[in-house]
C-alpha cells in the first residue's frame, strides 16, 4: 500500500539528550498506525516533527511523497497530550477559529461545525462557553477540533488519557468510522494494550530509537513462542521430549491450568497426546500469543539484557 | 499573514466583547472628567461670600474699607466693640474685625470675633486687609503715594523662545511640560496595561493547554505576532473611545458648570452681600488671563502634526517592543508568582524613565541625560516623548531614535519569539535566565 507519510533517518537533539536517534517508518495510507513506547521514547517528539511544530535536525518527512511543508497542515489533525481549550469561547466559535486556522473558508468550515455538531447530537451546544461545558461534553469538543478539517492524516497523542470511559468508546468508534472514509490514524501511546486491538501497523519506540515495525499480524507472528494454553480436569501428565511444561496450576475439583511449549510438532500433535491417555478431559485449548508489551520487553532486552520496565508501560 | 490577521482579529474581538472593557471604557472618560469637575464643583459648592464686620475705632479704614476679594467682603459697624458685637450677633456676619486706637508706628491690639473659628484663609485676608491699611497710612505720612509705590513695582512676564535651526520659536513651558506629560504616561499606562495583558494572554493559553492545538496550525511567531497586533488594536480601540467620550462628556458639562461660570456666579453673590460696585478692572484681568492662556497655546507653537505623529510612533512602537517582551515572559513560566523575576528588568527601564522624568526630562529637555534616554529604545518611547513638546530636538537625534526603536522591537520579537516557541510547549518547570539564553539558541 502506497505510505501516507514516511520518516527517513530522523534525527532530533535536545541540549542534553537525543530525542529521535535515526528513526525511519512508513504509515500505510487508510491504516490505523500504533506509535508505541515507554514515556520519554521520543514518540511525542517525533510527531511534533511530523505537524511542523518543530523541525527535525536531520532526515526529512515526506507527505504523500512530497518533503512535508506548510501547505500539508491543512491535511493533518492533532490532538496532542496536552490540549486544552479557550475557556472562554463559545463552542462554535473556536471550532471555526480553529477549522479557520487550519485554512478552510468560513462557509466551508460553518459545514462541517454543522455536520460534526449534529453527528454527537450536540447542536444545542454551539452557543455555550465552554467553561460552562462538563468536562465529557469538552472532550467530545475537542475531539471535533482535531478532525474539523476533514484532515487524511489524524494524529492521537495519549488519546484515552483524560477521556471518559464513555467518550473513549466513541473515541474508537469514530476512529474506525474514519478509517472506513480513508483517513490514516497514527495513535501514540504508553500504554500499549489499549490500542492494539485496533491497530493495524505499528512501530515501536525505545531510547529515540526504533525497535520493530511491521503490520501488527507479521510482528505478533514473528513473535510467536508455540506455547499453548490448556484448560482442564483430570490427572494431566506431560512426559514427552517434545512438549515442555511452564508452567502447572492445580485448581479446585481437580481442574487445572497449564502452559505448554511446543519444543517440536505440531498444535494437533500435543492436543492428540493430551486426549491419548483417556484420564483428562479438555475444555479450553488456544495458542498463547504475546502481547504487544511482551513482544516489546522481549525486543528490548535482545539489545538490554537487564531491561527492567519501568511501572508506565507495564501491561496490566 | 491571513493566520496572523485571524489570531489578531480573535484576541482583538474577545477582548472587545468583553464587560470589563466596556466598563474600562465607559470608566475612564468619567474620570478624566471627574479629575477636573471635583474641584470646580466642590468650589461651587462651597458656601458664598464671608463678610467680616468691622468696628473701626482707630479709625484705619476711614477713607474706604477695603475691596471685596475672592470671596470675602467687608461692611462697617459701630465702631463701638459692645455695639458692635451685639450688631455681630444679629446680622450673623462671619467674623468681626475690632481696630483699636492705634499708634501707627506701633499698631497692636486687632482683635477678630468670630462664630465658628476663622478658617485659614479667611484670617490670612483679613490680616492682609488690615496690613495693606496700615502701610497705606505710614506711605501717607511719608508723603508717598500709594499709585507711585505700586507703579514702581515690576511684574514681567517671561516670553520663553526656543532657538533652533529651524529658527525661532516661541515656547511656553508650562504648556510644554503638560503636553510631556499627558503623553508620556499614556504611553506608560498604555505599555503595562496592555502588555501584562499579553503577558496574560500567552500564560492562558499555556495553562489552558490549548497552545500546541494552536501552533500545529500556525507558527508560534504567528501566533505571537497576532495577539501583540490584536491586543494593539483592543488598546488603541480603547484610548480612542476614551479621547472620544472625554471630549463628549467635557463638552457638555463645559456648559453647565465652566470655571468662568462659576466664578461669575460666586461674584455675584458676593457683590449683592457686600454692596460694593463689582469693579471694572477684574473681570478686565480675568479677561486678559484667558487670553493669555490662549495666547500661550498659540505661541507654544507644539508642531501639532509632529507630535501626534510622534506620538502615535512611540505608543505603537514601545508597545510592540514591550509587547513582544511580555510575551515572552509569559511563555516561558507557568503561573502569575513565576512572572517577578523576569517583570523586573523589563519593567524597570519603563518605570525609571517615568520616575525621573520630572527631575531630568522636562527641567532639562536637552541634556545628556535626556539625550541618552530618548535614544536608547527601551526608554526612549516615554523619553522622547517628554522631550518633543519641548521642541529644540534636532531632527537627527529623533531619527536615531525611530531607527533605533524599529531596529529595537524588531530584535525584541526575534528574542521573543526564540523564547516563545521553547517556552510555551515547557510545562511544569521553573525556568533560569540560564535557561532562557540556551533556547534562544535552539533550532528549528
Amino acid at each position: 500500500m502506497k505510505p501516507i507519510l514516511q520518516a527517513l533517518d530522523v534525527r532530533k537533539q535536545y541540549a542534553n539528550h537525543t530525542a529521535l536517534d535515526g528513526v525511519s517508518l512508513e504509515v500505510p495510507e487508510g491504516a490505523i498506525f500504533g506509535l508505541l513506547g515507554p514515556n520519554g521514547a521520543g514518540k511525542t517528539s517525533l510527531i511534533r516533527i511530523i505537524t511542523q511544530i518543530t523541525g527535525a535536525d536531520a532526515g526529512e518527512i515526506r507527505f504523500r511523497g512530497e518533503k512535508l511543508n506548510p501547505s500539508h497542515i491543512g491535511q493533518i489533525g492533532y490532538l496532542p497530550e496536552e490540549r486544552g481549550l479557550y475557556k472562554k469561547m463559545k463552542v462554535g466559535e473556536q471550532l471555526m477559529y480553529l477549522a479557520q486556522l487550519k485554512g478552510i473558508g468560513k462557509s466551508e468550515a460553518q459545514q462541517k461545525i454543522k455536520g460534526w455538531l449534529e453527528r454527537f447530537d450536540i447542536k444545542s451546544w454551539a452557543d455555550k462557553n465552554i467553561e460552562d461545558l462538563s468536562k465529557g461534553m469538552q472532550q467530545k469538543v475537542q475531539f471535533i477540533a482535531t478532525v474539523v478539517h476533514d484532515p487524511s492524516l489524524v494524529i492521537l497523542d495519549e488519546p484515552f488519557s483524560g477521556f471518559d470511559p464513555i467518550n473513549a468508546n466513541l473515541l474508537k468508534d469514530e476512529i474506525l468510522a474514519m478509517r472506513e472514509r480513508g483517513a490514516s490514524i497514527i495513535f501514540s501511546t504508553h500504554r500499549m494494550e489499549s490500542v492494539e486491538e485496533m491497530c493495524d501497523y505499528i512501530a515501536l519506540i525505545n531510547r529515540s530509537k526504533k525497535v520493530l515495525d511491521g503490520p501488527v499480524r507479521q510482528v505478533r507472528d514473528a513473535y510467536r513462542t508455540q506455547t499453548y494454553e490448556v484448560e482442564g480436569r483430570g490427572q494431566l501428565m506431560v512426559m514427552h521430549p517434545d512438549f515442555e511444561v511452564i508452567e502447572h496450576k492445580e485448581r479446585e475439583n481437580g481442574h487445572f491450568y497449564d502452559r505448554i511449549r511446543i519444543v517440536h510438532g505440531t498444535p494437533n500433535d500435543l492436543l492428540r497426546y493430551l486426549i491419548g491417555p483417556g484420564n483428562v478431559e479438555i475444555h479450553a485449548f488456544r495458542e498463547r500469543v504475546p502481547s504487544i508489551n511482551e513482544i516489546f520487553i522481549r525486543r528490548v532486552r535482545e539489545t538490554q539484557p537487564d531491561y527492567v520496565p519501568d511501572t508506565d508501560s507495564v501491561l496490566v | 499573514m491571513s493566520k496572523i490577521w485571524l489570531i489578531a482579529q480573535r484576541e482583538y474581538l474577545t477582548r472587545v466583547r468583553k464587560k470589563s472593557f466596556i466598563i474600562m471604557s465607559l470608566i475612564g472618560p468619567l474620570l478624566t472628567v471627574a479629575l477636573f469637575a471635583v474641584p470646580v464643583l466642590i468650589a461651587k459648592m462651597s458656601d458664598s461670600g464671608k463678610v467680616v464686620a468691622v468696628a473701626d475705632a482707630g479709625g484705619l479704614f476711614a477713607g474706604k474699607l477695603p475691596e471685596a476679594k475672592d470671596d470675602i467682603s467687608f461692611t462697617r459697624v459701630s465702631s463701638d466693640l459692645v455695639t458692635a458685637k451685639a450688631e455681630f450677633n444679629k446680622a450673623k456676619y462671619d467674623a468681626l474685625l475690632y481696630i483699636p486706637k492705634l499708634d501707627i508706628s506701633n499698631p497692636n491690639g486687632f482683635q477678630v470675633f468670630s462664630r465658628k473659628g476663622l478658617g485659614m484663609a479667611l484670617e490670612r485676608d483679613i490680616n492682609r486687609a488690615v496690613n495693606n491699611a496700615v502701610e497705606n497710612q505710614r506711605l501717607q505720612k511719608a508723603g508717598i503715594d500709594r499709585t507711585v509705590l505700586d507703579n514702581l513695582k515690576a511684574d514681567v512676564d517671561l516670553q520663553t523662545v526656543s532657538l533652533s535651526d529651524e529658527g525661532e520659536r516661541s515656547s511656553s513651558t508650562g504648556i510644554s511640560t503638560g503636553v510631556a506629560y499627558a503623553a508620556g504616561f499614556l504611553i506608560y499606562i498604555f505599555i503595562f496595561i496592555y502588555g501584562v495583558q499579553i503577558m496574560r494572554g500567552v500564560m492562558e493559553e499555556k495553562t489552558n493547554r490549548i497552545v500546541e492545538v494552536v501552533i500545529s496550525s500556525v507558527k508560534p511567531f504567528q501566533l505571537m505576532m497576532g495577539k501583540v497586533l490584536g491586543i494593539a488594536g483592543v488598546g488603541f480601540t480603547q484610548l480612542a473611545l476614551w479621547v472620544v467620550l472625554s471630549m463628549g462628556i467635557s463638552s457638555v458639562m463645559a456648559g453647565s458648570m465652566s470655571p468662568e461660570k462659576i466664578a461669575e456666579d460666586r461674584m455675584a453673590r458676593t457683590t449683592a452681600v457686600a454692596r460694593v460696585d463689582t469693579p471694572q478692572d477684574k473681570s478686565a484681568k480675568k479677561e486678559n488671563m484667558m487670553a493669555q492662556f490662549t495666547q500661550a497655546l498659540d505661541n507654544a507653537d507644539l508642531n501639532v502634526p509632529l507630535l501626534v505623529g510622534c506620538f502615535l510612533f512611540y505608543f505603537l512602537g514601545g508597545y510592540l517592543f514591550y509587547g513582544a517582551l511580555f510575551g515572552a515572559i509569559g511563555s516561558a513560566v507557568d503561573s502569575e508568582t513565576d512572572t517577578q523575576q523576569f517583570m523586573m528588568p523589563v519593567t524597570m527601564p519603563l518605570v525609571l524613565t517615568f520616575v525621573v522624568s520630572q527631575a531630568i526630562l522636562t527641567t532639562n529637555p536637552n541634556g545628556q541625560v535626556a539625550f541618552w534616554m530618548s535614544i536608547f529604545p527601551l526608554t526612549s518611547p516615554i523619553a522622547m516623548m517628554m522631550r518633543l513638546p519641548f521642541g529644540g530636538v534636532p531632527m537627527w537625534q529623533l531619527g536615531l531614535s525611530m531607527a533605533l526603536l524599529i531596529a529595537g522591537f524588531v530584535g525584541a520579537i526575534w528574542l521573543a519569539g526564540r523564547i516563545y516557541r521553547v517556552g510555551i510547549l515547557m510545562y511544569g518547570k521553573k525556568v533560569t535566565y540560564g535557561e532562557l539564553s540556551k533556547w534562544l539558541f535552539y533550532k528549528g
